[in-house]
């Protein structure tokens, strides 16, 4: 897990000057600090000692173009779609005429990072509280050029109309002349979702045209002039110490420049060629340290406890007595689960372009964390915050995976070396051995259960796959739940749901489990054990639209179900399995997954990445695994390593569920807990054959 | 030097002959539309189309691509406009990050002018090759029946 980013925060008094710059309308929306920072030593508490961080900007220029400011970033989640929304809908103005700029540290306010789906609870109601405030400083802007009573201002499609004929004018006109500098807290009120118009509607991707036509650069596509193409020279296995390094042959070649810098080596060149080249010609002696591999890794996960503090630490969660509950169960169960170490593959790799200019540093980088990769950039070269900036373009996707500035510290190394801009780009491979994976992990459940169907005792202890969503969603009296941290053998950190996923496939294999043993049907076995309203009503929702009650028992062919709980979002998950006994081939036949976020922003865009959700969450549930052995990864292609193709696509049905009564949530990260549960206990009613690790069947249902 | 035929454009390059098509498109023509996403031929993000036909870029060596026609995403519609293939792709959502969207509206097109009415099975066979990390498939699948339909109607 990543350490959490040192202060960087910003407060208004840094900006006053730029904003004044701008010119027209600026409206500001500052925030408490964070708690971390209020609580760093030797820093005084309270609110009224520390300055208010700046959270989001909103300016109107004076040729009525509207621009949005903030930290967060586009990787395909959609998010530059959703923000315009939300600040159309309250700056009363056509999405068209907003602009977003994101993840840029020099003109954005800071921003911990995309994920964690905290954009949708928490940055949309930010801006739009900023476009609700700028409505109320164009609306007396206008009262005040027309000489009218504020209640006679109407503001619609971009355009703010006073009583008179005559009176209408554009955003811009009202800026005119104007250097407005507005801040507001963030306890503005909203427009509330039932009277929504823009929000809560389907609208196509923010600049789609530009992805079609190839238009739109991604941070590997960028070229500067006079730009270089950088290699890295990796050890041959994980933990190896670099003894000497022989430039010799590749300062030699024509246009080359070759580097060491401490454990560093690498080389930029006119081109990527050539660059590999000069790398390849680095003859270097490395001192290999013996590593664990995949056989022993769930002994040595349990075997080597880390010391981890804050979040990902260990925790634990007691209500009641496991013994008490395990001896008012009719039948005990204990069982073990596994998960193995799996690679985000993001189709775009690790990218970054370094410039050097006086002394100041820019990179542009893919990835989930600017304004913390600025941190790493600025450690790394010893330089202020302030002589660092990065810029991110909408990024080829993260899934978790792009939280660190890798690739953007070894451009900005070889380009210093250089003299001129480098572009570090990682093949592949690269991006299969030295990215980080999602945690492997063992989960130990024991639990008891009456003969009704009452859970009554519920103990679980997760070793190193990660604390998300390690609580049950369902109603039992006695539980005991911890989260024990371990040392990887591999480097590990944040993926798509962290390890709500893992959590979620070991506490629903076992509930179905459980409703085996008592010879309950799994959905009214759920339903005995669920009080929460919001998880009854996905997981009736997901029945419903399978027809689970109306399954029909072919050989051959086996229905699941799962359903969880986890920031925010309910998901229900039914899956359909074929299974061939002879050759040993499972297939995912159809998937209904119902979800639940609070209110819809994007029905569309949820759909689409509930849709993607279940599509990713098939590779990790069926086939996907990282091989390693002697700190060397076996499968760093796609052609050893399979990740989820069109042929192994079910049918899917995504029902989706408004609750326009409850904030929105994010939808980018929950739905995809629930496939993997699903899918095996379909496995298990097509077969009577329990899988309890993750991947299911890499290689086919062996019995 | 190589000649080459892209999108309509002779270009000549110093490029050695066993440099992969997807390098000179990228960093000498500056056509960056063609993706990198494996070296290996195996995710379909570097799609042009050589005479029409799809192929991996990143596999190809200069040498095997000849007097050929290549056409890369920018070149599919003529400037401003867009092709039936990349509209369709809009009006489904089928897209998330769009890093592979240049090499699945390539291979799509490769695939409708071989059957300009291909069914779910054929479209999955012909487009395995192509990865799609965030899961765009269905819509995909669904932009390229209505991009047919479409073709068809105008043909």
């Amino acid at each position: 897990m990543m350490a959490p980013d040192r202060a960087a925060s910003e407060t208004l008094m840094d900006r006053r000057d730029f904003f004044r710059a701008l010119g027209g309308v600026v409206v500001v929306l500052t925030v408490e600090p964070a708690e971390g920072l209020q609580q760093a030593p030797g820093a005084r508490s309270g609110a009224q000692q520390t300055p208010r961080e700046i959270a989001a900007w909103l300016h109107i220029g004076e040729d009525s173009a509207i621009t949005v400011f903030t930290g967060k970033v586009e990787v395909g989640q959609n998010i530059r779609t959703s923000l315009a929304q939300a600040v159309a809908e309250e700056l009363r103005a056509p999405i068209e005429r907003i602009r977003l700029v994101m993840g840029d540290t020099d003109r954005t306010p800071f921003d911990m990072g995309t994920f964690g789906s905290r954009t949708t609870p928490f940055m949309a109601p930010q801006l739009r509280r900023a476009a609700a405030a700028m409505r109320e400083v164009l609306t007396d802007l206008a009262a005040e050029r027309w000489g009218c009573s504020r209640e006679r201002v109407v503001i619609r499609d971009g355009m703010v109309k006073g009583p008179g004929a005559a009176q209408t004018a554009s955003f811009g006109e009202l800026t005119q002349g104007k250097r407005i500098l507005k801040e507001i807290s963030d306890a503005a009120p909203l427009t509330p979702a039932e009277r929504w118009s823009v929000l809560g509607a389907s609208r196509p991707k923010v600049d789609g045209a530009a992805f079609v036509t190839g238009r739109h650069q991604f941070p590997s596509d960028l070229r500067l002039p006079g730009m270089l193409y950088g290699k890295v020279l990796r050890p041959p296995a994980f933990g190896a110490s670099l003894v000497s390094a022989d430039l010799s042959e590749a300062q030699r070649m024509p246009g080359v420049i070759a580097v060491r810098d401490g454990n560093f080596v690498g080389a930029a060149a006119p081109d990527e060629f050539t660059a590999s080249q000069a790398v390849a010609a680095i003859r270097a002696e490395w001192k290999l340290t013996p590593q664990p591999g995949a056989g022993e890794l769930f002994e040595y996960l349990k075997k080597n406890p880390a010391e981890t503090q804050g979040f990902g630490g260990a925790s634990r969660h007691e209500t009641g007595s496991i013994e008490q509950g395990l001896a008012a169960a009719d039948h005990q169960l204990r069982q073990t689960y596994t998960v193995a170490y799996i690679a985000h593959a993001p189709l775009e790799p690790r990218a970054a372009v370094a410039q050097w200019e006086e002394g100041r540093l820019t990179v542009w980088t893919g990835t989930q964390r600017p304004f913390g990769v600025r941190s790493e950039l600025a450690q790394a070269f010893g330089l202020p915050e302030s002589q660092v900036r990065v810029l991110v373009p909408d990024t080829g996707s993260g899934y978790g995976g792009k939280h660190t500035g890798d690739a953007a510290i070894e451009a900005a190394r070889l380009a210093r070396a250089a003299g001129r801009p480098v572009k570090v780009v990682w093949t592949r491979e690269e991006e299969f051995t030295w990215a980080y994976f999602r945690p492997a992990g063992v989960i130990e459940v024991t639990s008891g259960v009456r003969r009704d169907g009452t859970v009554t005792a519920w103990e679980f202890h997760n070793y190193n796959s990660g604390p998300a969503a390690i609580r049950t969603p369902y109603s039992i009296e006695h539980q005991r739940i911890e989260f024990h941290p371990a040392r990887s053998p591999l480097r590990q950190g944040s993926y798509r749901a962290l390890a709500a996923t893992a959590n979620h496939f070991a506490r629903e294999t076992h509930m179905d489990e459980l409703a085996a043993l008592v010879g309950m049907d799994p959905l009214e076995f759920r339903l005995r054990n669920a009080k929460d309203p919001r998880l009854r009503a996905v997981l009736e929702a997901a029945a419903e639209k399978f027809g689970w009650s109306r399954r029909k028992k072919d050989p051959g062919v086996g229905y699941g179900l799962a359903a969880g709980f986890e920031k925010g979002g309910y998901v229900a998950a039914c899956a359909e399995v074929a299974v061939d006994r002879a050759t040993g081939s499972v297939r995912v036949v159809r998937v209904v997954e119902a979800f639940e976020c609070g209110a819809v922003v994007n029905p569309d865009h949820l759909r689409n990445q509930v849709e993607g959700s279940i599509i990713m969450g098939l590779g990790g549930a069926l086939f996907e695994a990282v091989e390693f052995e002697d700190g060397r990864i076996l499968n760093p292609r796609f052609s050893a390593y399979r990740v989820p193709r069109f042929s192994d696509l079910p049918q899917i049905e995504v029902v989706l569920l408004d609750r326009k009564d409850l904030p929105p949530a994010g939808g980018g990260e929950t739905p995809i807990v629930g496939i993997a549960p699903a899918a095996g206990n379909a496995i298990f009613d097509a077969t009577g054959v329990r899988l309890r690790s993750l991947p299911l069947v890499p290689h086919g249902l062996k019995t | 030097m190589i000649e080459l035929q892209v999108n309509g454009k002779t270009y000549r390059t110093s490029a050695p002959a066993e440099r992969p098509l997807l390098n000179v498109l990228r960093d000498e023509l500056g056509l960056t539309g063609a993706k990198y996403g494996c070296g290996e031929g195996q995710c379909g993000a570097c799609t042009v189309l050589l005479d029409g036909r799809a192929v991996r870029s990143c596999v190809t060596p200069l040498r095997a691509v000849g007097g050929r026609a290549v056409t890369t995403i920018e070149g599919l519609a003529p400037a401003g406009g867009l092709h039936p293939v990349q509209e369709a792709f809009l009006e489904a959502g089928a897209l998330q990050c769009g890093y592979c969207t240049p090499g699945m509206i390539l291979a799509a097109v490769a695939l409708l002018s071989r059957n300009p009415d291909p069914g779910v099975a054929e479209i999955v066979r012909f487009m395995d090759g192509n990865i799609c990390r965030c899961g765009v498939y269905p819509r995909i699948i669904a932009a390229i029946r209505s991009a047919a339909a479409k073709m068809r109607r105008s043909a």
